[in-house]
């Protein structure tokens, strides 16, 4: 792989010159304490140090609301691609974010792919951004803390100057198009770089342990433990909204007054909400939450391994912050475990 | 773990329905129609392929779509049947169309049965009340391919004559002599009845199955599986001979929306059919 620097004053003009690959979005502040990846029209805006975004970047591939065709009794169903191919540059996503990305593109593939999510996947540039853990942060202990792939660019800091590694043809192309403005690292940069990586390892306050987590989950299925959450959850559907892996959604109609033409949409859906498994004619095959929550919690950190050998949770701590009834994921692994707390 | 990043075109989302017309609508029991499907497009119409069990999402106009079974064998190519209740919005829409309407259909999704497994074995398809109408594909295969397999039994259970779904039908198979269908009604009021009797379970009376050579398919409600299974397995059946179709909530058909999970699997593509034994592998799969 291809590893420059480039010096810190140069970021912004950098970060002016990836307008020539699409709208450029990073994080900014959004209320006194919380972030959003958004369109930037100024610069300074940008959050360099943001701790985790409201919405994980998920939003720009599979969209909160996706129109996927019209119909009408007269044309039948008529493709709506014209969103799809718009270009953007998503500056600063996070390594636990990128390893959610490279999930999502896991579920996306498949049998059957979806050619909607990998057409806007390949009309998004990925610039990661490295960082430095809160007291929420759990990726390392779910493998997610460093990424070697799923981005065009990814800049950790080593002092004066971001060491950047170039994962793609457009990543290298966005350093051709910055001219001069990247350079060779030398061996100080190198341990500079090494020197703040150990440092970074030592900074997680919480895990969760991944090794036997599987056959301990399997044990516990019958646990009280789930019935206890499922006390404690509100089936708001919140920790979904934010996880950057959830991936569930509706399919509606939305139809125009006259009946006669309308549009069909996806929109993201919670496994713990309370019609998820509801067919009609009125069974439910998850009426208590309990069984919701369960679901949830093993589709995660247990069903994912028997798919595709690893969790699919990557440790961003969203969920914890966005729970309203602070049901906390390292503290519900720690209880099936039977760590006191 | 690897990245599909081939530059694509849409041309074709995984979501979108052809458009079908409803070219016969054939009466079933109450609230229930068996709908004769054919694709606008004849390209369609020839590749359109399928095995018994799969199911097919199928659109009404402005009221959304519905996973739906196919009743139709694969080998009777052109139009595919789709027996339909009356439960939902949507199926609620489907049997206010007008004539000939046309409707969306996509698939088709599932696993369907491991036919070319069921072949050159004694093949026992149980069903009970609306089960048949999944069944129905696989038993009709099975007769039109009557060569392939060795014994066919059907038993197939309702709560009354007027609740059997394709009735007349399955009446005229009794005197088939290269099957046996047993039919059975819990009860028949207007004494008209007169196959068998009791819960389709009593009709183990009348069968035997050789556990080596024979594989089962069931499609019925929940209390069903439990007493056809012990039967099962009490005539010492392999659980991996035992295939049973499910049900679940369903959205995308394609295995990327989430809803029909069953456990760590997606009804939609690694089921509807499912051994027992993964059945019983599988948290919550049976209620």
């Amino acid at each position: 792989m291809q590893i420059l620097k480039l010096d810190k004053k140069n970021l912004f003009d950098f970060i002016l010159s990836l307008n020539n690959f699409g709208e450029v979005h990073a994080p900014v502040k959004k209320g006194d304490d919380q972030f959003v990846f958004s369109k930037i029209t100024d610069l300074s805006s940008i959050e360099l140090e943001y701790t985790r975004t409201i919405l994980p970047p998920k939003k720009y591939l599979h969209p909160p609301n996706d129109a996927i065709f019209k119909f009408s009794q007269k044309e039948g169903y008529k493709l709506l691609t014209e969103e799809l191919e718009k270009k953007y540059v998503i500056f600063g996503i996070h390594s636990c974010d990128i390893y959610a990305i490279k999930i999502l593109d896991l579920i996306f593939a498949g049998e059957f792919v979806d050619d909607r999510y990998f057409t806007r996947r390949k009309s998004t540039a990925i610039i990661g951004l490295d960082c430095i853990p809160d007291d929420k942060c759990f990726c390392r202990s779910m493998n997610a803390d460093f990424v070697e792939d799923g981005f065009d660019l990814f800049l950790s800091d080593i002092g004066s100057s971001y060491l950047v590694r170039v994962g793609t043809g457009r990543g290298d192309d966005m350093v051709c198009g910055a001219k001069g403005m990247f350079k060779k690292v030398d061996k100080k940069d190198i341990a500079e770089y090494k020197r703040r990586s150990d440092k970074k390892k030592n900074l997680f306050k919480v895990g969760i342990e991944l090794s036997d987590l599987p056959e301990i989950m399997d044990l516990e299925y019958e646990s009280r433990v789930w019935e206890e959450i499922g006390n404690e959850c509100l089936s708001c559907g919140s920790c979904s909204m934010v996880c950057p892996t959830c991936y569930c959604y509706d399919v509606f109609d939305e139809v125009s007054l006259n009946a006669e033409s309308g549009v069909r949409k996806k929109q993201w859906d919670s496994c713990l909400f309370k019609d998820y498994a509801l067919v009609a004619g009125g069974h439910n095959f998850r009426a208590d939450r309990s069984s919701r929550v369960k679901n949830r919690f093993f589709h995660k950190q247990r069903g994912f391994v028997t798919q595709y050998g690893r969790p699919s949770c990557v440790g961003c701590g969203r969920c914890i912050d966005a729970c309203p009834a602070k049901i906390n994921i390292i503290e519900v692994i720690n209880k099936i475990r039977g760590v006191k707390l | 773990m690897s990245t599909h990043l081939t530059p694509v075109k849409v041309k074709k989302d995984i979501h979108q329905p052809y458009l079908a017309r409803i070219i016969k609508v054939l009466p079933q029991i109450k609230d229930h129609l068996l709908f004769q499907i054919k694709f606008e497009d004849p390209r369609i119409v020839s590749s359109f392929t399928y095995r018994p069990g799969q199911f097919v999402e199928l659109s009404v106009i402005g009221s959304g779509e519905a996973p739906i079974s196919i009743s139709s064998p694969p080998n009777r190519h052109g139009i595919i049947e789709l027996c339909v209740r009356k439960i939902g919005r949507v199926t609620n829409a489907l049997f206010r169309l007008p004539k000939n309407s046309l409707v969306g259909i996509r698939g088709p999704y599932g696993n369907g049965f491991p036919i070319e497994k069921l072949e050159d074995n004694n093949l026992l398809i149980i069903a009970g009340g609306l089960g048949m109408a999944p069944l129905r594909s696989l038993l009709w295969y099975a007769l039109d391919n009557r060569s392939k397999f060795k014994d066919i039994i059907l038993m197939f259970g309702a709560k009354n004559p007027d609740e059997m779904l394709f009735k007349y039908e399955l009446l005229k198979l009794i005197d088939r002599p290269d099957m046996k269908c047993l039919l059975t009604v819990d009860k028949d009021e207007e004494g008209i009845w007169n196959a068998y009797f009791g819960v389709v379970t009593k009709l183990f009376d009348y069968i035997h199955i050789d556990p080596d050579t024979t594989y089962a398919a069931l499609c019925g409600p929940p209390i069903m599986y439990k007493f056809v299974l012990k039967e099962l397995l009490e005539r010492n059946l392999s659980k991996d001979r035992i295939f049973m179709s499910l049900e679940r909530k369903m959205k995308c058909g394609v295995g990327k929306c989430g809803h029909c999970s069953i456990g760590y699997k997606y009804t939609c593509i690694d089921g509807p059919i499912f051994t027992y034994w993964d059945a019983l592998n599988l948290p919550e799969m049976i209620e």
